[in-house]
């Protein structure tokens, strides 16, 4: 149903991306939807060097520099906002942060006029968190720069996708290049209005893995098998032999008693508990993308265990995998060999 | 002054049973004097040649938001059924009596009554007034009336004044914010999205209540396959309720919103292509009995925002008539039934006596090439904007001359 790839161009048998920009077709980052699987790997391989680089003492390189960098936040955020500002400064460029709450969209500018604006100041990368589904995507229309979606409403994460897998496939030891074939992965929590949970299906399917989702059924989005996910409500059935268990934030403030009774019942039914996690794979791991309702959706003994939690690891490859992005969706603008502009409508 | 008269000569005469056939029509004093294959012009009358063009009744558009008069004109609208929603709504019979003056002589507005005070669902508006002051029938506007006891009420007074009762059928309960009909498309992009069983709800309801008081109920969109049985049931009890609708829920479905294309963002939502197929069903064996264009120009301020947070409608007044008539090209229906969907039962509905080719009847007449090819463009549109899900579609038929009360419409 959405837009194939047009690229025909694959990896080649031994696991080598297409030359130059070939591996990757795209101006702007709106969506894992719009990428090739080849694509995603690609940007997960190219965040391996920027895991390495964050954790030396001098956590800075050079290859942004004179870039100008706009984090458009329409609607607020703490931890999306600051991996992209850590990650445009570590690759040298200088970034700019705008939030709704104080900017004139609060005094009625529409949002085309704000994207005008921004374009307007010559940014080589706009960065944009929104919160109606395919605003981001309005926005890449009307600009010349590359648009990375930081979440657009209800529709789509892909970064937050991508620091999902690459923390898979760290935490499961394995090596660059390498899909997710196989892994069983369960997704659990408001999935009716969860960005992170449909740009993970996108990329988690397109890489292999087994995915179940679980969520009470006023908060399941309709057909969602159509995506080639297993759906469950009762969570002690959807963790058998899950493992990855991936939780999702009760938005308490979208709640009001209309989807689910109360939070207490809400973490009867379908909070994260020790006991509760031995009922998936002896070895699964856990993960959630924050910020976390402790008590909630996850309890304390679970997001901190030393073994089992993922949590803070997601963190650290969120920067990563941001810089891998703005790295790579930079490229034409600084003139990086092989990457000559797109040709036709790719982007 | 009054016009000579006139006798349209030459053309292929859309009556209203049979295939269209060849003859000519003479009209007197703003009215069809005289129609058939044996009518000759008089000497003194202006003859125009219509060339082998359908001569068919001039369209009757049931449930417009705003009056666009070139839109209409190109598209062959004589007469627009205006919907309440207007600013300030058409609650009051002043309001009323003004409206239904705006587009004389070339083009006549019917407005539609507001079923309630501001159309909030709440309070009877002074309905009788507004039926003496103009208003054809009476309408809830883009929304439903989601108190039974108001609705109940309200059908029992218009069963009373004799006045049809239009509404939109959608439970806004169950549709709550949503913008999209709950389904794969929906999902993928993150819309959201209600179950098109809230038509259904909203419809079911209503044909109880309709039933209870014995009132005219027209359904202004009937564009699912469960609601459109309730209304093939219903019409079979004896009950006294008609369903229209608009061809972009004949022509699309909800694959359409790919891209968060806002042109698309209508009320009610499309629907899923089982439901587009079985309002083509439905129109073919006549449960629907009205198509209007549900003419809502919206422009960039309107439509050019996030998906969700632009207004619904379309500007349909221009493609009301080829899109129509793909149903004739397609075998569902044949012309006269087409010009019964697009004119002679809205007219019926509202009560005027216009919308058909007989003799006696208003002199609204359009020349229309079936066949001649066109494509709809966005940047073109005569329209007050150029909001069409149809942008960029070869379509066929068009209007070549337009006659309102016999006089021709430049």
């Amino acid at each position: 149903m959405q837009p194939s790839n047009p690229n025909p161009v694959d990896r080649d048998p031994q696991g080598r991306y297409p030359q130059g920009g070939l591996a990757f077709q795209h101006r702007d980052l709106t969506g894992i939807a719009q990428l090739a699987r080849h694509e995603i790997l690609y940007l997960l391989d190219e965040a391996e060097q920027w895991v390495e680089l964050n954790r030396q003492s001098h956590k800075r390189a050079e290859v942004l520099s004179g870039l100008t960098i706009i984090n458009a936040f329409f609607e607020n955020s703490t931890r999306t906002l600051l991996s992209f500002e850590i990650a445009g400064k570590r690759l040298g460029a200088d970034v700019v942060n705008m939030h709704a709450a104080t900017s004139s969209v609060k005094k009625g500018e529409t949002l085309i006029d704000t994207a005008m604006t921004l374009n307007a100041m010559r940014a080589d990368a706009i960065v944009i968190r929104h919160g109606s589904s395919g605003a981001v995507r309005l926005i890449a229309e009307k600009v010349d720069c590359p648009v990375l979606n930081a979440g657009d409403g209800q529709h789509e994460h892909p970064t937050q996708a991508l620091l999902d897998a690459l923390t898979m496939r760290h935490a499961l030891k394995l090596a660059p290049g390498s899909d997710l074939n196989g892994l069983k992965v369960t997704i659990c929590g408001d999935i009716l209005h969860s960005r992170v949970a449909r740009s993970n299906i996108l990329s988690l399917t397109a890489l292999g893995a087994d995915i179940s989702v679980c969520a009470p059924p006023a908060l399941m989005p309709a057909d969602i098998e159509a995506m080639g996910v297993r759906v469950f409500h009762d969570f002690d059935a959807a963790l058998k032999g899950a493992q990855i268990v991936m939780m999702l934030r009760l938005q308490q403030e979208r709640m009001q008693g209309q989807f689910i009774p109360s939070p207490r019942e809400y973490r009867y039914l379908y909070g994260l508990t020790l006991d509760r996690l031995a009922k998936a794979d002896p070895a699964a791991l856990v993960m959630h993308p924050g910020p976390m309702n402790r008590g909630i959706e996850i309890d304390s003994q679970v997001a901190d265990h030393p073994t089992r939690s993922l949590i803070t690891d997601q963190v650290e490859r969120g920067v990563a995998i941001r810089m891998a992005c703005l790295d790579v969706l930079t490229r034409r603008t600084r003139r990086v060999p092989g990457w000559d502009a797109l040709s036709g409508d790719a982007a | 002054m009054t016009p000579r008269p006139l006798t349209i000569i030459g053309g292929r005469l859309v009556l209203p049973e049979g295939e269209p056939v060849l003859g000519a029509i003479r009209c007197v004093d703003g009215r069809i004097a005289a129609i058939g294959p044996d009518v000759q012009a008089h000497d003194g009358d202006d003859v125009v040649d219509a060339r082998g063009a359908l001569v068919a009744p001039g369209l009757v558009d049931l449930g417009v938001f705003a009056v666009d008069k070139p839109a209409f004109h190109f598209g062959g609208i004589t007469r627009a059924a205006l919907m309440p929603d207007q600013s300030p709504p058409l609650d009051h019979p002043a309001r009323v009596r003004f409206a239904a003056q705006w587009g004389k002589p070339d083009m006549w507005v019917h407005p539609l009554a507001a079923a309630t005070v501001g159309l909030e669902g709440a309070h009877l508006a002074e309905l009788a007034l507004m039926r003496d002051a103009g208003a054809r029938a009476v309408a809830t506007g883009r929304q439903w009336i989601g108190d039974s006891g108001v609705m109940l009420r309200l059908l029992s007074y218009c069963a009373m004044l004799g006045l049809v009762v239009v509404t939109h059928a959608e439970d806004a309960g169950v549709t709550g914010s949503a913008v999209a009909t709950a389904g794969e498309m929906a999902t993928r992009l993150g819309l959201p999205s209600a179950p098109a069983e809230a038509e259904a709800l909203a419809v079911a309801r209503d044909i109880a209540l309709a039933e209870m008081t014995g009132a005219r109920l027209h359904f202004r969109q009937v564009t699912t396959a469960r609601a459109l049985d309730l209304v093939r049931a219903a019409k079979a009890r004896g009950i006294r309720v008609t369903a229209g609708v608009t061809p972009a829920h004949f022509m699309l479905s909800d694959l359409e919103l790919a891209n968060f294309r806002t042109f698309c963002r209508l009320s009610p939502p499309l629907r899923s292509d089982a439901d587009r197929k079985a309002v083509i069903a439905a129109i073919a064996d006549g449960t629907i009995d009205v198509i209007g264009s549900g003419h809502d120009p919206r422009g960039a301020e309107d439509k050019r925002l996030p998906f969700s947070d632009a207004e619904p409608g379309m500007a349909g007044a221009e493609t009301l008539l080829p899109l129509t008539l793909t149903l004739v090209r397609d075998g569902h229906i044949d012309m006269a039934r087409a010009f019964a969907l697009l004119a002679r039962s809205p007219a019926t509905l509202l009560g005027v006596d216009a919308g058909v080719l007989c003799a006696g009847a208003q002199a609204d007449i359009a020349l229309v090439d079936p066949v001649r090819p066109w494509i709809v463009d966005s940047d073109k549109m005569a329209a007050a904007a150029g909001n069409t899900p149809f942008d960029r579609r070869p379509v066929e038929g068009r209007v070549v001359a337009l006659f309102k009360g016999g006089s021709r419409v430049d």
